[in-house]
Formats: structure tokens, C-alpha cells, sequence
């Protein structure tokens, strides 16, 4: 019996199924981008508990009102100048010489009336209830990046290598487990030097 | 004379085409895996503030809030006062705990403890209705959140 050969399939509408596909997939499509500033949030303290008391030269107070106007220490101030004042206090390192809040790493001007030591500092951010939240994002960024900038420069100074970097090296994988692993700790040791302290206010009812 | 006439005529040969499905699919193998495919239809307007200073999103802990006034399609049904949305309805701000605490019980249980809020707010809105958010989710012991952005420049805002 003659072996008949099998027809060959008839391929020449497979681009039309393919462009038909590509066009689904392509208006359906929306590329995740999802990134944004990671915060953690206070827990709710039993009202029995007192807040701990901070001395007002380590405070650094952040006021935004309705009309998404800056106060800063009681002085107006553009947005601009905010990263660099946020540096300016945390890094200020007031504490004298010897004493055991001395700051050795600080280099800021080492001012009496400002923050002892970078564990001390703590930055407050109050908002009023109509602050738009764009402003809100922008303050909260400038602080965070206050704060990256010190920890990179210790890394930098320390280990040689950029707090910021390795951090996302991690989240994004790019640095392998056992690599990661060897850098937690050293992470934790800059975040440290320079914990994040911010604190924020309960708004204050909006026109107060 | 018409020896060397070409016999064809001034006709162009016609392309070939055999390549063309490859090259469709390699263009549909990178939108089939790069695509997500939308969850839930958003009912308020998001356009998210700029920020440079920022992190990946974990997406497997996720629970994903948005709030914004509503877009304008809804706005004549529920006018321009800055609304929350879960899933893919309006959600109270009373109501907002149940909601929540409901979304962290359908992850799985040994992510339960590691759940993160993405807050994906409209950058008009105001931060009253944010910090209501926040307030509840204090009292739900949520405490990691994220404020999604967009990336650029914070100047800009």
C-alpha cells in the first residue's frame, strides 16, 4: 500500500492570529510601575502610657498649612531648602566632646541649640487636614532623602559602597541571598547611625 | 530589438512575508508576559504624586487602596469629594476596617503578618482623608504602608 503523504498545514493565517493576539495583549497591557516611599506607622500606645520627653533643640518641626505653605523652626521656608535644613539638623552632632551622647561621625556645625546626636533627632511633620497630598508626598520625600544622603555618605565613608544601592540591589534581587545575607548587618549598623525618626502630628482641624 | 526585453516587465518582486509571523510573535511574547491584567476598574480620578526617593512594592503582601475624588464619569452621581475605593467599590471610611481586615484574610496565613497597604492617593486630594486611613489602619495593627508614586522629580509636584 502506497504511504500517502500527510498535506502540509496551510500556516498562512497564522499572522493574523498572532497580530490578533498581539493587539489584545497590547491594549490590555498596563506596565506595573508600582514604587513609592515605604513608611512604617506608629502603634497605638495604651493611653496609660506617657510619651517620652523630647527635648526641644532636638526636635525639628515641619508645619504645613492648608495653602501648602512651609514653616520650618517657626520660619517660612521653600521647599527647595528643606533637604538641606533636615541635613543640617540631623547631622548637627551638638553633644560636647567626651560626654557619652557625642556624635563622632557628625559633621554638621556641632551647635549647641540644635539636635545632640543623630539617635536624638526627631523631625516632626504636622499638616493641616487640606494640605493637598502631592504637597504632603513632596515634604515626606525631602526627609527620607535627607536621611539617604547622610546613610550613603557613612556607607560611603565605612564600607565603600552606597546605603541606597545596596538596599535595592536587595529588593530587586540583583544581589544574591548569601550576598545579602553579609549585607544586613552592616545595613542595620548605618541605619543605626542615623535612625529614622519622624513623627507625625495629629492634623490639626483645618483653619486652626 | 526586442531581444533583451525583460520578459517579466518593470514589475517588483513581491516581498517575502514568511518571517512576518515570527516576528509577530516575538512581539506578542513580550506583552504576554509583561502584561498584567488590570483587577479592578478604578472609580476615583489617581493621578500620583512625583518622588524620587523611592522603593519596590513587594506585590505578593499588597493590599492595594485608592482614594481620589471620583473620576469624572461618577462625578454627577457621587460629586468631588474625595472618596476611598477597595476592590472595585466605594468603601466608607466606617466601613473601611471590615473591608481590610477581610482583604488580610484571604492572603495566605504565613504572609499575614507581613501585609503592607499600598496607599495609591490622587495628588489633589487632601491629606484629611489619608490620615483617617492611617488612623485605622493603627487600629488594625496594619502598620507597614507604602505611598505610591510616580517617578520624577518632587519639584515638579
Amino acid at each position: 500500500m502506497a504511504r500517502r503523504s500527510t498535506p502540509e498545514v496551510n500556516a498562512g493565517s497564522m499572522a493574523d492570529i498572532a497580530f490578533l493576539l498581539l493587539i489584545f495583549f497590547l491594549v490590555t497591557t498596563t506596565i506595573e510601575k508600582d514604587k513609592g516611599i515605604a513608611r512604617q506607622l506608629p502603634p497605638i500606645e495604651p493611653p496609660t502610657e506617657k510619651p517620652p520627653i523630647i527635648k526641644e533643640k532636638n526636635l525639628f518641626i515641619v508645619n504645613v498649612n492648608k495653602e501648602d505653605q512651609l514653616l520650618v523652626e517657626e520660619k517660612l521656608m521653600d521647599i527647595k531648602n528643606l533637604r538641606q535644613a533636615a541635613i543640617d539638623f540631623l547631622d548637627n552632632g551638638g553633644a560636647i566632646s567626651g560626654s557619652p551622647e557625642y556624635c563622632s561621625y557628625c559633621k554638621g556645625s556641632r551647635d549647641k541649640a540644635s539636635s545632640d546626636n543623630p539617635g536624638k533627632a526627631v523631625i516632626s511633620v504636622q499638616n493641616d487636614r487640606l494640605t493637598s497630598y502631592s504637597m504632603y508626598i513632596t515634604v515626606q520625600n525631602e526627609l527620607v532623602a535627607a536621611y539617604n544622603f547622610l546613610r550613603n555618605r557613612e556607607s560611603q565613608r565605612k564600607f565603600g559602597w552606597k546605603f541606597t544601592d545596596i538596599k535595592a540591589g536587595i529588593a530587586s534581587g540583583d544581589i544574591d541571598e548569601d550576598d545579602a545575607d553579609k549585607y544586613k548587618p552592616k545595613l542595620e549598623e548605618i541605619q543605626e547611625l542615623f535612625p529614622l525618626l519622624l513623627s507625625e502630628a495629629e492634623p490639626k482641624k483645618s483653619g486652626s | 530589438m526586442s531581444k533583451f526585453k525583460n520578459k517579466k516587465g518593470g514589475e517588483l518582486p513581491a516581498v517575502n512575508t514568511a518571517s512576518l509571523p515570527d516576528i509577530v510573535f516575538m512581539l506578542l511574547f513580550f506583552f504576554m508576559v509583561v502584561t498584567v491584567l488590570r483587577k479592578n476598574d478604578l472609580l476615583v480620578k489617581n493621578e500620583l504624586p512625583k518622588a524620587d526617593q523611592i522603593e519596590k512594592l513587594q506585590k505578593d503582601v499588597a493590599v492595594f487602596v485608592y482614594a481620589g475624588k471620583p473620576s469624572a464619569r461618577y462625578e454627577s452621581q457621587y460629586g468631588t469629594e474625595g472618596k476611598i475605593q477597595i476592590g472595585d467599590k466605594y468603601t466608607d471610611i466606617k466601613n473601611l476596617k471590615p473591608v481590610l481586615e477581610e482583604k488580610r484574610q484571604a492572603l495566605p496565613p504565613i504572609l499575614q503578618s507581613k501585609i503592607m497597604v499600598a496607599l495609591k492617593v490622587d495628588k489633589e486630594t487632601n491629606t484629611g482623608i489619608v490620615t483617617d486611613i492611617k488612623q485605622t489602619l493603627r487600629e488594625l495593627n496594619m502598620l507597614k504602608i507604602i505611598y505610591i508614586t510616580a517617578p520624577g522629580s518632587e519639584l515638579e509636584n
